[in-house]
């Protein structure tokens, strides 16, 4: 029983990590907030003065904002759909019964611990170069033409990269919801003459749902962010600008603040609406 | 009819489920291999896989010629130092929501959720200008303070589920027979929590580890870790395979070992306790 002493204790204890986090939410934000309306430029005379909704509407209007948007969508999407289906296939797989289970899932959970930045230069330089590249030489083998992966298939070598990291939590996450999956229905299921087929489809998929829809939602908000990878590969050269990498350019690059900070703001909101389906499922998931 | 598992199914899952995972592994286990290789075996064509004469040559040069060791010491601190400190406040915090819950709660939960998912890049500029205003530019104790912050949430509510797993009765009992909320705390919490505290430590170490937006921009010389070290490996010195397998090694394999020990908390700190 909680007394009241107990909770003036509890929210004591409590404070410390709230206050923190109001402050690291709001000073920064309020700060990107009070810029996006300013003509900024720390190289270029400073502090030009306000600007009213300037900013934002240079910021969409240029050039580079909607390539930047269907890069990014192209990123997401692409390792959405190949970290999801790849991540069921091979949930499913592991699933059953093999010998050295715990080996393989320590095989495929490896590259989620490989540091981005390590993982973009390894297969930049040692798989994808054209010339030393491990593909050039199997391309080579097989009499084909080595393809220069990150000039000519940039996205699709991005989206490779970043999938190759993020596959190991999608399958991890989905293993741990196909083994609360409940067998007898699906003997039951068999036994009324199911097929492989249908069986996936009536249960196992809804079973998944939730588990699916978790991962695209916390994916989403971890993919729209992705950096390393891109600046350590292209550095946004061949059409691999995300809308991150633009704002990223814009503040540390042309340091025009005011520009960067209003696409800054753009990028908090379009994370926020991701997030509140998200916080929707956990929170419904408090109240079990 | 039970659901009989002929031997021949077994040995064909085992087959595909080894082919698939040994595929998802090859590029660590290669750029292990390239580690051990002289520079013209690393580049060979055909490529050699086993068959070569081991040399540990590239660890040394790269020792010698990047003191790898700072590098090193920089990440164990960054992640270290702000795991800790992020333990250090998540632990009451956490406490006092599992077992005083007040109508507030999961608002504040959920609250604290959100913030994680705020973008890096929109408050890239103002961070900054905070870090040149409090001299922590370039300095392990800067970037400790903003790992710490990024990762609170995640240890706030990985606790929060564990700590909720904790029956409540044993803790009544101990206040009935008086002990004061020091030695509650102390005596009788601490001992159950510490698998949960333990995971919670492992799983954030690892995120604050290879963490790498504000690492690769808050740093320059003194206070870049691994991810940076790494990062500086771009052309040219990316084109000498072998040392970049080397440096690529040592900055993973720590963490690898660690991941292994913590897979199964990973599940249950990325997800908040929604998937179990």
């Amino acid at each position: 029983m909680a007394t009241q002493n107990s909770r003036s204790a509890a929210r004591l204890m409590l404070a410390p990590a709230v206050i923190l986090l109001l402050g690291w939410m709001l000073v920064p934000l309020t700060m990107t907030l009070w810029f996006s309306f300013r003509k900024y430029l720390p190289l270029r005379g400073g502090d030009l003065g306000w600007v009213g909704f300037d900013n934002y509407i240079r910021f969409v209007s240029s050039s580079s904002f909607w390539p930047s948007v269907q890069t990014t969508l192209i990123i997401v999407g692409g390792v959405l759909a190949i970290t999801v289906v790849f991540g069921i296939l091979l949930a499913l797989l592991l699933d059953q019964p093999m010998w050295g289970q715990g080996i393989v899932r320590i095989l495929v959970i490896a590259p989620f611990f490989v540091m981005p930045t390590v993982s973009a230069l390894v297969w930049k330089n040692i798989f994808m170069d054209p010339v030393n590249g491990l593909f050039a030489h199997l391309w080579k083998f097989f009499g084909a033409t080595p393809i220069e992966w990150l000039s000519q298939a940039s996205l699709q070598s991005i989206i490779m990269i970043v999938s190759w990291q993020w596959l190991p939590f999608a399958t991890l996450i989905l293993l741990t919801a196909v083994q609360s999956l409940d067998g007898d229905q699906l003997e039951a299921s068999e036994m009324d003459g199911a097929k492989p087929l249908q069986r996936f489809g009536f249960i196992i998929l809804p079973h998944l749902s939730r588990a699916i829809t978790i991962v695209v939602l916390i994916q989403t908000i971890f993919l729209l962010s992705i950096f390393a990878e891109i600046f350590v590969t292209t550095g946004g050269a061949f059409g691999t600008k995300t809308l991150t990498y633009l704002i990223f350019q814009r503040v540390l690059e042309s340091q025009n603040i005011g520009l960067g900070s209003a696409g800054g703001i753009y990028a908090v909101i379009l994370a926020n609406i991701v997030a509140i389906f998200l916080m929707r499922i956990v929170g419904k998931n408090l109240d079990a | 009819m039970a659901r009989g598992v002929t031997n021949n199914r077994k040995i064909i899952n085992t087959a595909a489920a080894w082919g698939i995972g040994l595929l998802i592994f090859f590029p660590i286990l290669w750029t292990i291999l390239t580690s051990f290789k002289t520079e013209a075996v690393a580049i060979a064509d055909p490529p050699v896989f086993l068959f070569f004469d081991w040399t540990l040559e590239n660890y040394s040069v790269v020792q010698e010629r990047s003191n790898y060791g700072r590098f090193l010491w920089n990440s164990i601190f960054i992640a270290g130092g702000s795991t800790l400190l992020g333990i250090l406040i998540a632990v009451p915090a956490a406490w006092s929501m599992a077992f005083v819950p007040s109508k507030r709660t999961k608002d504040i939960l959920l609250w604290m959720l959100s913030t994680k998912m705020l973008p890096a890049v929109g408050v890239l500029y103002p961070i900054y200008l905070l870090f040149i205003k409090f001299g922590l530019l370039d300095s392990i104790l800067g970037l400790t303070i903003v790992l710490m912050l990024i990762n609170l949430p995640i240890i706030v509510w990985m606790l929060y589920t564990y700590f909720r797993e904790i029956p409540g009765e044993i803790l009544e009992a101990a206040r009935m027979d008086g002990a004061s909320l020091k030695s509650e705390i102390l005596y009788v919490l601490t001992p159950m929590a510490v698998p949960g505290i333990a995971s919670t430590l492992l799983l954030n170490f690892i995120l604050a580890w290879n963490e790498a937006f504000w690492t690769l921009n808050l740093t320059a010389a003194k206070a870049a870790p691994l991810t940076a070290f790494i990062a500086s490996y771009s052309s040219p010195e990316g084109l000498f395979y072998a040392k970049l397998s080397a440096a690529s090694t040592m900055a993973i394999l720590p963490i690898l070992i660690l991941g292994w020990f913590s897979q199964k908390q990973l599940v249950r700190g990325l997800t908040f306790g929604a998937v179990k």
